[in-house]
């Protein structure tokens, strides 16, 4: 080995780091799809508590349609049609993503241009979705 | 034959991970069907209400496509946390702790699910 310097590697890429870096649209893409995983696992029981109440019985569904409306307590119900909307976003990106890896595992687009386009219609049809379906939850 | 077993157990290689890239993606498909037919549900005409809401989920055969949904669930979420925590926790005691508890409570969530579920 000569002794050249090396740089000093950066280490595993934290997702606080990834925000920093000047990304290409597929790298958004992955690091959103794991972001989003994750929003969606700590949201879990909130999922399931509003499965759970709504299916209930006819008071508990109503109840759910007054938590989205009123609120619950001090906290507002706008503030659960924000939590309501990020899981909306959280599951269209990682939906789109999805689909993305299966569509390259099945047909075997690997080239940068591919993953450039299908990056950018995934980033773009999560949020515009999101745009129109957090219209509908808010008006 | 080369000893493959204890200390000297080969943990890279073929085959190793394949399970669990093809389970994301076969509980991915089987989580898509079920979206799709959720929404489809949903978004036929005709005001929603609990008497509409319990119906979608009180068809035999949409009680097994939300259970299978449930399960392929609980496999996908413990594949991506699992994944996640290998990424960012390097001590072995904390990855552990957490891999066990996040795979305690997905269980726990399957089971207060499939009870929603199984109450109708």
């Amino acid at each position: 080995m000569s002794e050249t310097t090396t740089k000093q590697r950066p280490g595993t890429m934290r997702l606080i780091d990834a925000v920093g870096q000047s990304m290409p649209p597929a790298a958004w893409v992955s690091i959103l799809h794991r972001f989003s995983g994750i929003i969606m696992f700590l949201l879990l029981p909130f999922i399931i508590w509003v499965f759970d109440r709504s299916l209930e019985s006819d008071l508990g569904y109503q109840y759910i349609a007054d938590v989205f409306a009123g609120g619950i307590g001090p906290v507002r119900g706008w503030f659960f049609k924000l939590v309501a909307l990020a899981l909306i976003w959280s599951y269209l990106h990682h939906f789109i993503a999805g689909v993305r890896h299966l569509w390259m595992d099945a047909t075997h687009s690997v080239s940068k241009e591919f993953g450039r386009v299908s990056a950018l219609v995934t980033l773009g049809l999560s949020i515009v979705l999101t745009l129109a379906l957090g219209y509908k939850l808010f008006f | 034959m080369t000893q493959n077993f204890g200390s000297k157990r080969t943990v890279v290689g073929a085959h190793y991970g394949l399970r669990d890239w093809l389970a994301q993606r076969i509980t991915a498909v089987l989580m898509a069907i079920f979206t799709v037919a959720l929404v489809v549900q949903v978004l036929l005409p005709g005001p929603m209400g609990y008497a509409r809401w319990s119906g979608i989920f009180g068809h035999q055969w949409m009680k097994m496509l939300t259970f299978v949904t449930i399960i392929a669930l609980l496999y996908h979420v413990w594949v991506g946390m699992r994944d996640v925590i290998m990424d960012y926790v390097k001590p072995v005691g904390i990855k552990l702790v957490l891999q066990v508890g996040v795979i305690v409570w997905l269980v726990g969530c399957a089971g207060w699910a499939i009870q929603v579920l199984w109450r109708l």
